[in-house]
């Protein structure tokens, strides 16, 4: 369909509350509810957000590890949101994920050998000895010692077993790699080695990354585009340089405001916002975040904006042409 | 594209940063931190010597009738006396000890095994699950020992039959357990992971699921065999359990009952023998399930 790696159109993933005495529907939870972005080969593509706002289902959407209620994910011009199981099977070789917690994501009863063949043995890529020299090729790419493949998971740090993680998901030779809170569960300075590996991995393997993350400060050293959701959409995507000099969107402002700046001279105007989330089973009317915005008007709480250009490779869903500086 | 960290190296190196132990030290390290594993252990590894050597152990054949020497009181020719037909006590009781274990274990494999199967299809299949789940509270509905003599009833007196009695209503308590364990797996981020990897059901469910349900199920089958030896003893006491020609704990008893006031040794030791080694399985499955996952702790 087009040259982009992949493609989500106007997605969106309900989650049906249920409740009674006989299970019945009392309505839904509106963890995504449209949205649209694309991912080229090797570019990295992040999500951002607060917890709750849909970016993980956005992931779990694209893996088909969940099916969307709604809209169209394609993985290089082949739809696959309706595809039955079968038919996925040998297409989730070109996806993979890394998950937030390194604790779980890995089976305590598996050596980490059998781990980062697994993938390799299910699309069967290879197998005997090869199979073996493979995985060893793997451990040195996320640079393991390779008798860490004999090992079990729990004998490792949370940074190795999150490097564990990253082989698993090279394995198969995926086109992307989802990458779900990735380094959110790491300590900084491993978590700095963690994203400097993906970087690297990135430049040698061509591949794309979609990297889901609460954490603007990593997001703004391995990106080059930037999706900022909120209650389960999308209000500003933007490419990294644009979106951290000059954010249009007010919730895109008021992240990057709670951005720590390691440096105590210097001062600046800080935007706080007031309040929780709403909830994502009545999101407010208009433009959801109508409730928190300073400079929210009338016209946002009866008409939803749409995404619409601003600067060039940037997109941002405000009624404002021009966001004041400050409230 | 790169964050400097001032010289903090890649992680390449895993150094082994214990030294390497003796055999003793580690012997003794195990018998230090889980002392009931290693008491109920031993004990039960008595019993099971006993079983297995029985006719090994000074005994006679326990069945064999001898009038004149009955009623005798514990001595050295009959190390735990004579019961009413002049059977010999710790010849009876020795033997006896195998009906038990054997039941014991029987019933714990038997369990397992089909409350584990039965445990992971409802886990996985959710219209099986309503169906599964609603035939295990109606025997759940039913004390154990009721639904074995009503089992018992139903059919002729065997060792078979026992076994098959006491396991149907141990059958739920095990498939609840694998139940639940398999749905908290199910989310687990290396289930997901396994599933983004092409994994096909079967082998999530025999790689990924099973293995990991096997420490509680380990836990619960040890207090499946405790309880099991202790419903085989009071289904063979009221008779509704191993036939009469089979020496049993339950069965001694139940003979020495009448003459318990005037030889209470007859029901003495077989009672003795029971709780040893009922008490040396629960110690090795509270031990065991400390050792393999400190927060089952609460939740079994």
């Amino acid at each position: 369909m087009s040259a982009h790696l992949i493609e989500v159109n106007a997605l969106v993933k309900h989650f049906p509350l249920k409740g009674g005495l006989f299970g019945g529907r009392r309505g839904a939870v509106h963890a995504v509810d449209g949205v649209t972005f694309h991912i080229d080969r090797g570019e990295t593509l992040s999500l951002v957000g607060e917890s709750g706002c849909g970016k993980s289902t956005v992931g779990r959407a694209v893996l088909r590890l969940l099916d969307p209620t709604d809209g169209e994910v394609w993985l290089d011009g082949e739809r696959i949101d309706n595809l039955p199981a079968g038919k996925l099977r040998p297409l989730r070789r070109r996806m993979q994920v890394v998950f937030q917690d390194p604790f779980s994501s890995l089976n305590p009863r598996l050596s980490v050998g059998q781990i980062v063949a697994e993938p390799i043995v299910n699309f069967g890529l290879a197998s005997g000895s090869e199979l073996w020299d493979r995985v060893a090729g793997l451990m040195d790419k996320v640079q393991l010692p390779r008798d860490a493949m004999k090992r079990l998971p729990h004998e490792f740090s949370g940074g190795q077993r999150q490097r564990i993680g990253i082989a698993r998901a090279l394995a198969p030779g995926a086109d992307i790699i989802v990458c779900d809170e990735a380094v959110s569960a790491l300590d900084v300075s491993v978590k700095a080695q963690i994203v400097n590996l993906l970087a690297d991995l990135q430049d040698e393997l061509g591949l794309a990354l979609m990297f889901i993350s609460h954490d603007l400060a990593i997001v703004e050293h391995l990106t080059h585009r930037v999706a900022v959701m909120y209650l389960g959409k999308i209000v500003e995507i933007a490419d990294r340089r644009t979106l951290f000099a000059s954010p249009h969107h007010p919730y895109t402002r008021a992240l990057l405001s709670a951005v720590p700046v390691p440096d105590p001279s210097v001062k600046r105007q800080r935007m706080i916002l007031k309040g929780d989330v709403p909830s994502p089973i009545n999101p407010p009317s208009g433009c959801r975040f109508h409730t928190r915005c300073p400079f929210a008007f009338d016209r946002c709480r009866s008409e939803e904006p749409e995404l619409r250009p601003r600067a060039a490779g940037q997109s941002s869903a405000c009624h404002l042409d021009v966001v004041p500086a400050a409230a | 594209m790169s964050i400097s960290l001032g010289g903090v190296p890649a992680a390449a190196e895993l150094p082994d940063v214990l030294p390497p132990r003796s055999e003793r030290g580690r012997a003794m390290r195990f018998v230090l931190r889980y002392p009931t594993i290693v008491a109920g252990g031993s004990l039960l590894a008595i019993m099971v010597f006993i079983a297995i050597f029985a006719p090994w152990l000074g005994t006679r054949n326990p069945e064999s009738i001898s009038p004149i020497h009955r009623l005798l009181n514990p001595g050295a020719g009959h190390w735990f006396g004579t019961d009413m037909l002049g059977r010999d006590v710790y010849s009876r009781v020795l033997y006896g000890s195998r009906v038990s274990l054997g039941v014991g274990f029987s019933v714990a494999i038997l369990a397992s095994a089909i409350g584990m199967t039965i445990g992971v299809v409802s886990g996985f299949v959710r219209w099986l699950d309503m169906v599964l789940m609603r035939i295990m509270d109606g025997l759940m509905a039913i004390p154990g020992i009721l639904l074995a003599i009503a089992l018992m009833a139903l059919t002729r007196g065997s060792v078979y039959n026992v076994v098959i009695a006491i396991t149907i209503p141990q059958v739920p308590t095990v498939a609840r357990l694998v139940r639940g364990v398999v749905l908290s797996l199910r989310e687990q981020p290396f289930v997901e992971a396994a599933v983004a990897s092409g994994t096909r059901l079967p082998k999530i469910m025999y790689k990924h699921i099973v293995p990991n349900t096997m420490a509680p199920l380990t836990v619960q089958a040890t207090y499946i065999c405790a309880s099991a030896m202790v419903i085989e003893a009071i289904l063979s006491f009221i008779g509704a359990g191993t036939p009469p020609t089979i020496p049993s704990w339950g069965n001694i008893m139940a003979e020495g009952r009448a003459l318990w006031q005037i030889k209470p040794y007859i029901v003495f030791f077989p009672a003795v023998f029971l709780s040893i080694t009922v008490l040396a399985v629960n110690l090795l499955g509270d031990g065991l399930r400390d050792a393999l996952d400190p927060r089952l702790a609460k939740r079994l």
